[in-house]
């Protein structure tokens, strides 16, 4: 059984972001790489990797995205994942999740014999968490989102049980084999890559597929970003409260937020 | 002209919060473009909770009650709203961006090939499209995004809209029939867990957090009983569910949760980027931390320097003296 794991390259979280004319770049402060796995995907790759493990076959990791993504599948490969692939095209490039989607399902569909793809929640950068089910619904697999276990799965019966972890609890579902799946990260616990694992990855040649390759074209982007920007800065103004004592400074706070009408 | 639908969330006879919020964002929309704002609920045994719609502002209520929609599953629940929108050809449909609104709109959004934004904190119509304000890049960055042509569906934030109260009008429900019999359903909901009691970080009014101050488990004892006396509900930092000493449903922040309480105390919490992206959007911000540069305190609208040992309980003190 394949398994296949969709990412993405994003902005490290320790990234501070500028706009300038409506363009976002960023750089990263701390020295490390401004550029990861998004750390979302980390948790469904690490399930991916143990899929392979659990009942053999490959985790094959596959993104669409510009040809420096490359690096965030080599961490995938780093970490445990037999096969990678990048889908990059200019004529794909500035699609919604809906073209992404559809993209990723033509993808998906000449790998062939994948039975599970595994989502991260959503990816750090746009945060609209939607590929999944646009994938899921692409392919005409079942959808199972935010899952926080994959409890058993059968692949020569074709079955899945898994917990999907809603606002007010964990709702055990079954379901028919294939499936898309977007995990959270209550799933696991990400390993890091090996030093082999890193050698390996630096080494090997990441196939490419274009639009052609996939037979989709490039569809207009229905929803229209219209203005990226800054957060207003916030209260500058802050209040440092002091007192004599501690209980001093306890009773000016509470008089402050009752003020304020928040308590 | 086209109306506003909603996609109301109901849990045990009543619509949920998030819901009510969308009902109340819905109403304003509706009223500014002069058209009827229509809820669509589904579950089973719902008479209640759909008749009490109308109270929150809807003008007309669709309901579908059904055994296979007694649990949430999107493969039920989406092709019946997909076709309701089809058929009744909304401008505008929203719902709230819960884990069962997100499904629900994808959904829909894929089937009918429209324009989907997610997780909006404010919405302005422009003409007949609705320009929202969405958080991106973690909350690091916002975005102005619309959905020029066709249907738009927005799902809605928690806690960004104002929640629409009930004056107690009820009205005649048009039921309708299910889209997807059992049969054909390839899902199965074989149980459900419950979390543990607590005030939801998402849903809490107050929030009080512990960091890396707090040096252990044992250390969010006082953070824990800030949070009790107030009513309110204990987040934490990541380094601190990294390390082991709380539960991951507790972390605030880029990959924990985005929350936005009316007041948020931070106890030795630094402040670091990723957490600022959970919480700056907080109402009002209260800052204690033992060192006095710490960046959290460039965004609190007040600020304790001291040790929060000694202040958490003192505030604990004072709010149990105060309010009783």
């Amino acid at each position: 059984m394949k398994v296949v794991v969709c990412i993405k390259q994003t902005p490290s979280t320790t990234a501070v972001l500028t706009v300038q004319n409506g363009e976002v770049s960023w750089s990263d402060p701390s020295g490390d790489k401004p550029n990861v796995l998004n750390p979302w995907d980390e948790y469904a790759v690490e399930e991916a990797i143990k899929l392979q493990e659990a009942h053999g076959g490959t985790a094959v990791a596959l993104t669409a995205g510009p040809p420096e993504s490359q690096e965030a599948l080599k961490t995938c490969l780093a970490m445990g994942c037999g096969e990678a692939i990048l889908l990059s095209d200019p004529a794909l490039a500035g699609s919604d999740s809906r073209g992404t989607g559809k993209a990723l399902a033509a993808a998906i569909n000449k790998i062939g014999e994948a039975k599970v793809a595994l989502f991260g929640k959503q990816a750090i950068d746009g945060d609209t968490g939607q590929t999944p089910m646009q994938v899921a619904r692409a392919l005409g697999w079942t959808p199972l989102t935010f899952v926080a276990s994959i409890r058993e799965i059968d692949p020569a019966a074709g079955t899945i049980t898994v917990e999907r972890l809603l606002e007010e609890g964990r709702q055990i579902v079954t379901a028919q084999l294939p499936v898309v799946i977007s995990v959270v990260k209550e799933i696991n616990e990400p390993r890091y890559p090996s030093f082999m694992g890193i050698r390996k990855a630096n080494r090997a040649t990441i196939p490419t597929w274009g639009a052609a390759d996939l037979g989709v074209s490039m569809e207009p982007s229905k929803v229209d970003w219209a203005k990226v920007y800054a957060l207003p800065t916030r209260a500058a103004n802050t209040e440092i409260i002091t007192g004599d004592s501690v209980a001093e400074q306890a009773r000016t706070l509470v008089d402050r937020l009752l003020e304020e009408k928040v308590l | 002209m086209k109306g506003v639908f909603v996609w109301l969330e109901q849990r045990d006879g009543a619509i949920s919060t998030i819901s009510r919020e969308v009902l109340g964002a819905g109403r304003t929309l509706a009223d500014q473009m002069g058209v009827d704002l229509t809820a669509v609920i589904f579950g089973h045994n719902i008479g209640d909770a759909a008749a009490s719609a109308f109270g929150f502002g809807a003008n007309a209520v669709i309901g579908c009650d059904d055994e296979t929609l007694s649990d949430f599953r999107v493969e039920a629940y989406g092709p019946l709203l997909a076709k309701l929108a089809q058929e009744r050809q909304p401008a505008i449909l929203l719902m709230g961006a819960s884990t069962r609104g997100r499904d629900i709109a994808g959904w829909v959004a894929a089937d009918l090939d429209a324009g989907q934004i997610s997780d909006a904190i404010k919405l302005e119509l422009d003409g007949g499209v609705v320009k929202a304000t969405r958080p991106v890049f973690a909350g690091k960055l916002l975005s102005d995004v619309l959905v020029p042509s066709g249907l738009q569906i927005i799902t809605l934030r928690s806690r960004a809209f104002p929640t629409a109260e009930s004056n107690g009008q009820t009205g005649e429900v048009e039921w309708v029939g299910a889209a997807i019999s059992e049969a054909d359903l390839t899902t199965k909901v074989v149980g459900f867990e419950s979390s543990e009691g607590g005030v939801s970080l998402t849903d809490a009014k107050i929030i009080v957090s512990g960091g890396r101050g707090v040096g252990g488990p044992e250390g969010f004892k006082p953070v824990a009983e800030l949070a009790e006396a107030l009513g309110g509900a204990l987040g934490a930092s990541r380094a601190t569910v990294d390390a082991g000493w709380i539960p991951y449903e507790h972390q605030v922040g880029q990959t924990g949760k985005t929350v936005s309480p009316d007041l948020y105390i931070a106890c030795g919490i630094s402040g670091a980027i990723q957490h600022q992206a959970g919480m700056r959007t907080a109402k009002i911000i209260v800052a204690i931390n033992k060192d006095a540069d710490a960046p959290i305190f460039k965004l609190a609208s007040y600020g304790i320097v001291g040790d929060l040992f000694q202040v958490a309980p003192a505030i604990t003190a004072e709010v149990k003296k105060r309010l009783g």
